[in-house]
């Protein structure tokens, strides 16, 4: 028998970073940038969160004197300002410096993940101080806290309310984007950027400014997954590379959801279902089979892809100006 | 009143004829800059002297034969997928599935590799690789370009995820065929009979790669240039609306550049099994598929410039790694190294093209200085 009960919570908790970094992307695909230094801004804002709960965490001399309201906030701050400088940077090189999107999103993946793992591997070494790992398990603890009353209702505490805050925020979050999206002028202004800036122009949309506010929003939202992943997921346990083709994964995601935020609630739970189906899965002794299932997100995602392409309904097409840049004087 | 007219701080003007030296000028400006960037953070992070930076940089790729052939062979491989992604770029195909069209090929020419062990004489198997893997390059960016061409769906979105079924079906792949049992990795193939290895030519095992990579950047070069098809591609480049109208059928354009891309692809996957690594891993291809779109594109797409970028960023990438072993840090150093030149090389491109003026002090009168 499936065993849901313990099959669903894994699949949300693998879901929220995803859910997090597709929201932030789809933000910033709606004004036009096709943002593929997610997978790097994910990983800063992991790495710029356990920088920070690791320096709060060293000031304090003694464990029981940590004060939840810091340890979740310096943490949380360093992670949204680390993605935001990302965010800047991509900013103003796309938007200020008319660079090409794809090659500066690259850039700043390498220059993530880099940033990750370099600090992730040297911030012992760097501090000069005495711990042999990076293991931020108080601060975790406030982080994966989840709601009090979860264990005295069941299955149902477990499905539902088992989860951190971030996991829940991440589904408001979402939930809260898909609206300003939909049915505000501020989303309505956006998403004419994304399909023709120049018509936007036109109508007195201050272009750059949009950009620039949707990207770097985005970014923050992004980074929050990572931040999500290491604290909450790695129990505040930061290894080189653990977070993976996460990144990759959310840009799918964006797809699959066909930008709609408040679709990737659930789809993102699939993902994250279909990331670790493969656990899931009885394959005696035939390993190989379960590289097969790693497989699962990817096929869907060029699934939908193509069936968007093919069916040409209108409101389920990428941003007509998706990765194009936009330059007044060219028009 | 002057409120209406006030002239911005900064405005930007296209600049016209540019020199042929300018862009050189600006892009060393920006390397220098980088550099100086990349010393101040190295500076704060180990406390050493920028001096002696340089000379780790400089000590990382020349500082033995063996230190010049490793970056020569990794200079060679990452040129090779440069010229591979360069022909789609140029019709404005973003190709960033270059990665899993390499890895692939290396999936492909390490199958014949085990398969054919026992089947074939050591040149014929060596025949069937460079033959596998090149349609399987070809088949991986195929397979986006006829959706593309069909119903424009989006190529950018769709390579990049193919790179992922192409890990994972390399991981599936390094299971089944894994020695010993139960590791998980193949190892290195055929290390005893060294069947399907490529020959070692003049002593040095690299020598093989920088020659076959060095002809196709003059054959890309001469395709690009010269021939029909790489005037088709400029043109579906520069417009798919004046390829309709002289009558270039652009879906066919468009399936073919990406059949020789992947080709290519399928080349420096043939390469890196058969000459360089005789294995086959997930992260055998080593990010060189994301690396090469920056090459290609730094290079404006020219396959001289993009000998120098390419060396230019593993000079670079190795010489951080030199500094990361040196004072003991984690060897994504370079990867953040390489991240900031990038960062400041793309920023120079603005200033090859445009040309800034500042509001002279004063200036109130909106009186444009052009």
């Amino acid at each position: 028998m499936f065993d849901f009960i313990s099959f669903i919570p894994r699949a949300v908790v693998q879901g929220i970073p995803l859910l997090f970094g597709s929201t932030g992307e789809t933000l910033s695909e709606k004004a036009g940038n096709l943002n593929l230094g997610i997978p790097g801004v994910m990983y800063t804002g992991g790495i710029c969160g356990v920088i920070g709960a690791f320096l709060y965490e060293q000031s304090v001399p003694n464990k029981a004197d940590i004060i939840p309201l810091f340890a979740i906030l310096v943490p949380l701050l360093s992670c949204l300002l680390g993605s935001l400088l990302m965010g800047l940077i991509y900013c103003f090189l796309t938007v200020n410096l008319r660079a090409n999107q794809n090659v500066t999103g690259l850039a700043m993946t390498t220059f993530g993940v880099g940033i990750g793992n370099f600090f992730g591997g040297s911030l012992i070494k760097l501090s000069g101080s005495a711990v042999p790992s990076i293991a931020l398990s108080t601060t975790s603890s406030f982080f994966h806290a989840g709601l009090p009353f979860a264990d005295d209702l069941g299955w149902f505490g477990k499905i539902f309310l088992s989860y951190g805050f971030l996991a829940y925020a991440a589904i408001a979050i979402s939930l809260v984007t898909a609206y300003v999206l939909r049915r505000t002028r501020t989303g309505l202004h956006l998403r004419s950027i994304g399909e023709s800036p120049a018509t936007a122009d036109a109508a007195g949309i201050n272009v750059k400014k949009y950009k620039y506010v949707a990207t770097c929003l985005g970014c923050m939202i992004a980074g929050l997954g990572g931040l999500y992943y290491v604290m909450d997921y790695a129990s505040g346990v930061w290894s080189n590379n653990a977070f993976g083709d996460r990144g990759w994964l959310a840009i799918a995601l964006v797809i699959f959801t066909i930008w709609r935020p408040n679709v990737g609630v659930l789809s993102s739970i699939l993902f994250g279902g279909l990331y670790i189906l493969h656990m899931y899965i009885p394959s005696g002794t035939n390993l190989a089979i379960k590289e097969l299932y790693k497989m699962l997100p990817y096929v869907v995602t060029i699934v939908v892809l193509i069936l968007t392409s093919t069916r040409k309904k209108r409101e389920d097409q990428p941003p007509q100006s998706l990765g194009l840049p936009y330059f007044r004087e060219e028009r | 009143m002057t409120k209406n007219k006030r002239e911005p701080l900064i405005h930007i003007t296209k600049r016209v004829n540019i020199p042929i030296w300018f862009p050189l000028v600006v892009h060393a400006a920006a390397l220098l800059l980088a550099l100086l960037a990349c010393a101040v953070l190295t500076l704060v992070m180990t406390g050493e002297n920028p001096l002696s930076l340089l000379n780790s940089i400089i000590n990382g790729s020349f500082g033995s034969s063996r230190k010049i052939w490793v970056m020569l062979q990794n200079t060679a491989m990452l040129l090779c997928v440069s010229l591979a992604v360069t022909p789609a770029f140029r019709m404005r195909f973003w190709n960033i599935g270059a990665e899993g069209q390499t890895l692939i090929a290396c999936l492909a020419s390490a199958a014949c590799m085990i398969l054919l062990r026992d089947v074939l004489p050591n040149w014929a198997i060596i025949v069937c690789m460079a033959a596998a893997s090149m349609l399987a390059g070809a088949v991986w960016g195929l397979i986006p370009a006829v959706f593309k061409a069909k119903w424009g769906t989006n190529e950018t979105l769709f390579t990049l995820m193919m790179n992922y079924i192409a890990t994972q079906l390399v991981a599936f792949f390094c299971v089944v065929w894994e020695s010993p049992k139960g590791s998980g990795q193949i190892g290195i193939i055929n290390q005893r009979t060294e069947l399907g290895w490529l020959p070692v030519i003049g002593g040095q095992r690299y020598l093989l790669n920088v020659i076959v990579v060095g002809l196709i950047c003059v054959a890309m070069h001469f395709y690009l240039r010269y021939s029909k098809h790489g005037f088709e591609i400029s043109v579906v480049g520069e417009s798919v609306k004046t390829a309709h109208y002289v009558g270039i059928k652009v879906e066919k354009v468009i399936i073919r550049t990406m059949l020789l891309s992947g080709a290519v692809c399928g080349i420096a996957g043939f390469l890196l099994v058969g000459s360089t690594n005789h294995t086959l891993t997930t992260t055998l291809v080593n990010g060189r598929g994301f690396t090469a779109v920056m090459v290609s594109w730094l290079a404006k797409f020219s396959p001289f410039w993009m000998i120098m970028i390419s060396m230019l960023l593993v000079v670079l990438e190795r010489g951080a790694g030199e500094i990361s072993t040196k004072f003991g840090l984690n060897q994504s150093y370079s990867d953040m190294l390489t991240g900031i030149i990038l960062f400041f090389i793309i920023g120079s491109e603005f200033f090859i093209m445009y040309r800034v003026h500042f509001r002279k002090p004063g200036d109130k009168e909106g009186k444009l200085n052009v």
